[in-house]
């Protein structure tokens, strides 16, 4: 109980520090900001690929490609000084710093506001952050080793492949899923003895397996752990390096609750239930279980479960909603104070949201992940409809749309909401009360 | 022997075959719940359009591909069903034990039907030694069951024509018919009933998943 | 010819035991494969009996029962087998005798069957049996056979009885999520080439990576980006054409085939099919558009969704034949030019059978080309091409035993008389493109893509 207790407390810390730095240095006073006309930039120059926006919509970026052939990236209508021959995957970290996958002469590195890490490259993929930023890692190759590259520095140790990588939140950990043994071309044998493993800052897991999939931190980034593969058919969890013992026919992603509870979706006797550091701990037998979240405090768990073939719906501590949906349920989203659930869910290809598993009435062409206000009263989200994009309040699609949307942030306060969208070929960063949002 | 058959034996019979069938296919529904996707997917249209395309003879490729064998085995399947419970002879009997009666094939026709489920018969036994591809997945069984099919009509023919040993053909007729019906829930007999259940099924694969035909 | 030696050697001794020796040294019977000759040499009768077990009372219920008490031996399947067709109608191929040979023994002994019992089922089983369901069309009780094969499939994966050449594509979707061991900088970085080849046949063609809320994610199957790179290229071509808002993943999750389907692996199976919608969710695409194949379609239609538990795709999914059909039909692309050639069609199993496209291809087919000339049997009815199931996936030791099983397929395809077969999946392209030399047909295998970016209207502005 005492260790219930503490992990829960825990996790409360980490939530706090974590909600604390979403939004609060962000301007929430200026109404309307005209960031960048994106016509006007779409003339200048022979090619303007997809524009990114950055979390707190003051910055809009793309690469462009100039007339002699060239590209670079283009923020607020401002290029970087430097030419590449090829520039993509623009991604803003947490903190608004813009990252870039550039070539130069052939080589491979990623540009950190518009300035190039040392290292080079054959090649780099996958950008990932901490969750303030600070920490950028990404996967590379050179000369056929594979390996993991943070912050600009180059593990030592080198792969023969790399598939998969975690940066925890707090950034000291990176993780990556990766071949130890080299394997010649059609090796069954070698392949069931097991060639890969887990690498956490450039030290490897003691123990292969035949598999590792979709690695994940607690929060206090003190443990790693994975799905694991043992045999043809045998799955378990892994955390830092060390198996359950207990096995399953399949298993999906673990996530951490707290520091030392880690929950899994596994599957028994062909039905899946959820188990945590090995136990079972719901009685549902569903035909599916995946997408298991938290509400912020750990003590309510939700998941995405299908009761019967083909119906999907979420269940929460165990206990189903009573609608379900033919098409889809994605993940659950808990309100910050842990009161309401809310998903996107999807029946005759028609999108829309459920809250405490009642859906909206209105459904859409698309929707974004819903959002909830800090006291959990209020659920926004983007959403699509007839080729046009706006913000759906509690169900409700505003009246105006746009060209663009990015999806909605709620103002610390919950008074306001962030609109970053493009209306008539401009970028605006708009704060919006949301009142106006009812109207 | 006959006083038995004339009465326990039919019960028996008639029970073993309705609580068999009973049994087996609320057996299959329960296996059916088991194999998730069964029930799910099966579909009223689709399903009734296949067994449509299945009853009716022709309708199919694989029947048209296999004149001879598609017309044997409609004749037989059909005389097989419909020359016990029509019979002018059995309707006697139900009448005398039960009460109830329905109308009778003419006795001329009675004949020729229970010679068309002999003669089908016979074809499906010289089937399974003439062709090579029924020949390698036959084995005694397949035999066995033609013949336990077969014996009430041979039993039953020789003695409606009173050519020898009436009274022993009338109770190996009996005892044979028992046998027969008792045997459909639990052997491949049972086909009988799960016939309507698979071709729907496909049906339903193909017509409602795939969005094909199955014919 | 194999097949003639067989027949003959079968005809020529009434004894039948000497008969039965003459069937077992068929030399692609004899194929060396360490899939089955080393695997089996690893396995206990308890480890045996105790998956056997599992797959028959856990895995398996109302279909398997149902299908193996209905059987009543009729032989009329055999019919339906282009084994069994191009082996002279032996009857050790009909869809039945598979059955016989490998469930109906091991259900008859309760699993207590030995190594080379099993060596021999996987043979049947992967090399034998395309999984083409065109017998479950012609049983008339509607047993699905194909569904029976599957099963075995499934017991010898858990055994690791399989194909080695298969086994190891699988182990390449359990590890990469893909079928060809492709890495993830090596997906990215074909598209960036191919970006720069369909630039140079068209101004401003465009592969645009993972780009969220497209309306349509294009994925494909591994082979692509492997070693047929330029129909990546094709299809950025007739995108642009089309005018359409798409995206590639640049994640893991663009590849659409699933061989661990095949194989038995079904927990692979549904992971990578997890992989594969997670992807068009998190791309928030309307649709996903698949290139030409057939198995991938069946994978990711329904046999992944159906393990996942999902009754129908959670994001449509359109075949390259129905994307194309609609793309003519609507006048929304334009041919110029029809294919001159003489061109005859393959119905892919999976996309006929499996979607009932057959028609579609054919208006397809006609819109495209001057001499179209089509196949008999046709649409549903055609002959499935003995590369699909993961048949060609066995690899080069079984791959004469598959052209000797298809040899109704080569005279189906001559009898047409044209010089072009189209194959809008890549099992039917590879197998048919074997099937061509082996029987030395003199014809040439296309993709529709590579027909329809020759022939389409490209408009002016994006002309080079």
């Amino acid at each position: 109980m005492d260790d219930l207790m503490e992990t829960l407390g825990a996790i409360k810390t980490t939530v706090a520090v974590n909600s604390a730095s979403v939004g609060d240095t962000w301007d929430w006073e200026t109404a309307e900001k005209r960031i960048a006309d994106l016509l006007e930039i779409r003339g200048r120059f022979a090619e303007v690929h997809e524009v990114t926006v950055s979390a707190d919509g003051e910055k809009i970026a793309a690469p462009v490609k100039t007339d002699d052939g060239n590209f670079t990236a283009c923020v607020n209508g401002e290029v970087w000084p430097e030419m590449f021959e090829l520039l993509w995957y623009l991604k803003f970290s947490p903190d608004g710093k813009l990252t870039a996958l550039t070539k130069s002469d052939d080589q491979w590195t990623i540009a950190v506001d518009g300035e190039c890490w040392e290292e080079k490259f054959e090649y780099i993929w996958n950008t990932q952050f901490s969750a303030d930023g600070k920490v950028i890692a990404a996967q590379a190759k050179r000369e056929m080793d594979y390996l993991i590259v943070v912050n600009g520095a180059v593990w030592s140790n080198i792969f023969v492949s790399t598939r998969g990588l975690a940066v925890s939140n707090d950034g000291r950990k990176v993780a990556a899923v990766v071949q130890a043994v080299p394997l010649k071309e059609a090796d069954i044998f070698g392949f069931l003895e097991g060639t890969w493993t887990l690498a956490v800052n450039d030290k490897k897991w003691d123990r292969n397996f035949i598999n590792v999939y979709r690695p994940t931190i607690s929060p206090d980034g003190r443990h790693v752990a994975a799905e694991v593969r043992l045999d043809i058919c045998e799955y378990t969890v892994a955390t830092d390096g060390e198996p359950w013992q207990q096995r399953f026919g399949c298993v999906w992603e673990p996530l951490f609750r707290g520091n030392q509870s880690l929950l899994a979706p596994v599957r028994v006797d062909g039905n899946w239930t959820l188990a945590e550091n090995g136990r079972l701990i719901w009685k549902g037998a569903y035909n599916q279980l995946w997408y298991q979240r938290f509400s912020p405090d750990g003590s309510r768990i939700a998941a995405v479960v299908s009761p019967a073939f083909g119906k999907w719906t979420i269940a929460v501590d165990d206990k189903l909603w009573k609608k379900t949906y033919n098409d889809a349920v994605l993940e659950p989203f808990f309100s910050p104070d842990g009161r309401r659930v809310a998903a996107i869910v999807k029946d005759q290809n028609r999108w829309t949201i459920a809250v405490d598993g009642i859906p909206w009435t209105e459904t859409f062409d698309m929707v974004w992940n819903p959002v909830f206000s800090p006291d959990g009263n209020d659920v926004i989200a983007k959403v699509n409809k007839n080729g046009r994009f706006t913000i759906a309040l509690n169900g409700r699609a505003w009246r105006r749309d746009f060209e663009a949307v990015w999806e909605p942030v709620f103002s610390p306060d919950g008074t306001k909401v962030l609109v970053k969208a493009v209306e008539d070929g401009k970028y605006y960063r708009r704060v919006v009360p949301i009142q106006e949002l009812m109207g | 022997m006959y006083e038995f058959a004339r009465g326990p034996l039919v019960w028996i019979a008639l029970l073993v075959f309705a609580g068999g069938c009973l049994y087996r296919l609320v057996w299959m529904v329960r296996a059916a719940k088991q194999d998730k996707v069964v029930i799910p997917y099966m579909s009223w249209k689709y399903g009734l359009r296949s067994l449509l395309h299945w009853i009716v003879p022709f309708a199919s490729r694989n029947m048209r591909l296999h004149p001879v064998m598609t017309v044997v085995t409609f004749v037989f399947h059909i005389c097989l069903l419909l020359t016990p419970i029509f019979l002018l002879a059995h309707n006697v009997l139900w009448q005398q034990s039960w009460g109830v009666s329905w109308w009778s094939l003419p006795s001329r026709l009675a004949d020729v039907m229970t010679v068309a489920v002999m003669a089908g018969g016979i074809f499906f036994i010289g089937r399974r030694l003439r062709l090579p591809e029924v020949r390698n997945v036959t084995d005694y069984s397949d035999y066995l069951l033609i013949a336990v099919v077969l014996a009430p009509f041979v039993t039953g023919f020789i003695a409606s024509q009173q050519w020898f040993a009436y009274r022993t053909m009338v109770i190996l007729h009996m005892w044979t018919g028992a046998l027969m019906l008792m045997a459909i829930p639990f052997t491949r007999l049972s086909h009988m009933l799960y016939f309507i259940f698979t071709r729907m099924y496909m049906g339903s694969e193909f017509g409602a998943v795939r969005n094909a035909k199955d014919w | 010819m194999v097949e003639k030696a067989g027949s003959q050697a079968a005809q020529a001794v009434a004894d039948p035991e000497i008969e039965t020796k003459a069937k077992k040294i068929r030399p692609e019977q004899m194929v060396k494969d360490p899939g089955l000759d080393e695997t089996i040499k690893r396995l206990t009768p308890e480890q045996i009996e105790s998956v056997i077990k599992r797959v028959l009372t856990k895995e398996t219920a109302a279909r398997l029962r149902v299908y193996l008490d209905t059987c009543v031996h009729c032989g009329l399947c055999a019919e339906a087998c282009h084994t069994y067709l191009s082996r002279d109608r032996d009857p050790e191929y009909s869809p039945v005798a598979k059955v016989k040979n490998t469930l109906w023994e091991i259900v008859k002994r309760k699993g207590k069957v030995d190594g080379e019992f099993l060596k021999n089922a996987s043979r049947i089983a992967f090399t034998e049996c395309a999984v083409c369901r065109r017998c479950s069309m012609y049983c008339p009780f509607g047993i699905d056979i194909a569904y029976l094969l599957i099963v075995v499939r499934r017991i010898l994966n858990l055994l690791y009885v399989v194909p080695a050449y298969l086994q190891d594509t699988t182990n390449s979707h359990a590890v990469t999520m893909n079928q060809m061991w492709v890495q993830e900088d090596e997906w990215i970085d074909t598209l960036q080439w191919q970006e720069e080849e369909a630039r140079m046949e068209m101004a401003k063609a465009r592969i645009p990576l993972d780009k969220e809320g497209a309306d349509i994610m294009y994925s494909v199957i591994a082979p692509e980006p492997k070693i047929l790179a330029q129909l990546i290229n094709y299809m950025a071509q007739i995108m642009t054409v089309a005018g359409m808002d798409w995206t590639m993943p640049a994640t893991d999750g663009w590849d659409n085939s699933n061989m661990a389907m095949y194989s038995g692996d079904f927990e692979t199976m549904g992971r990578v099919e997890r992989q594969h919608y997670e992807t068009a969710f998190r791309l928030k695409v309307k649709k996903i558009v698949m290139g030409e194949c057939g198995h991938a379609f069946r994978g990711a239609a329904y046999d992944g969704p159906k393990w996942l538990v999902w009754k129908h795709p959670p994001v449509p999914l359109i075949h390259a034949v129905e994307f194309y059909y609609d793309l003519l039909k609507t006048g929304t692309i334009k041919i110029a030019k029809k294919f001159p050639e003489p061109t005859t069609v393959q119905d892919p199993c999976n996309i006929v059978r499996g979607k009932g496209l057959g028609k579609k291809l054919r208006y397809v087919m006609n819109a495209l080309c001057e001499d179209f000339r089509d196949v008999n049997p046709r649409l549903e009815h055609n002959y499935c091409c003995m590369a699909g199931g993961g048949t060609i996936n066995c690899g080069p030791p079984w791959t004469r035993s598959r052209m000797v099983s298809n040899k109704v397929k080569a005279e189906q395809f001559k009898a047409t008389g044209a010089k072009i077969i189209v194959t809008p999946c890549h099992n039917c392209h590879s197998g048919i493109e074997q099937l061509v030399s082996f029987y030395k047909l003199g014809m040439h295998v296309k993709f529709i893509s590579e027909i329809l970016v020759e022939c389409m209207e490209v408009p002016q502005h994006l002309k080079v």
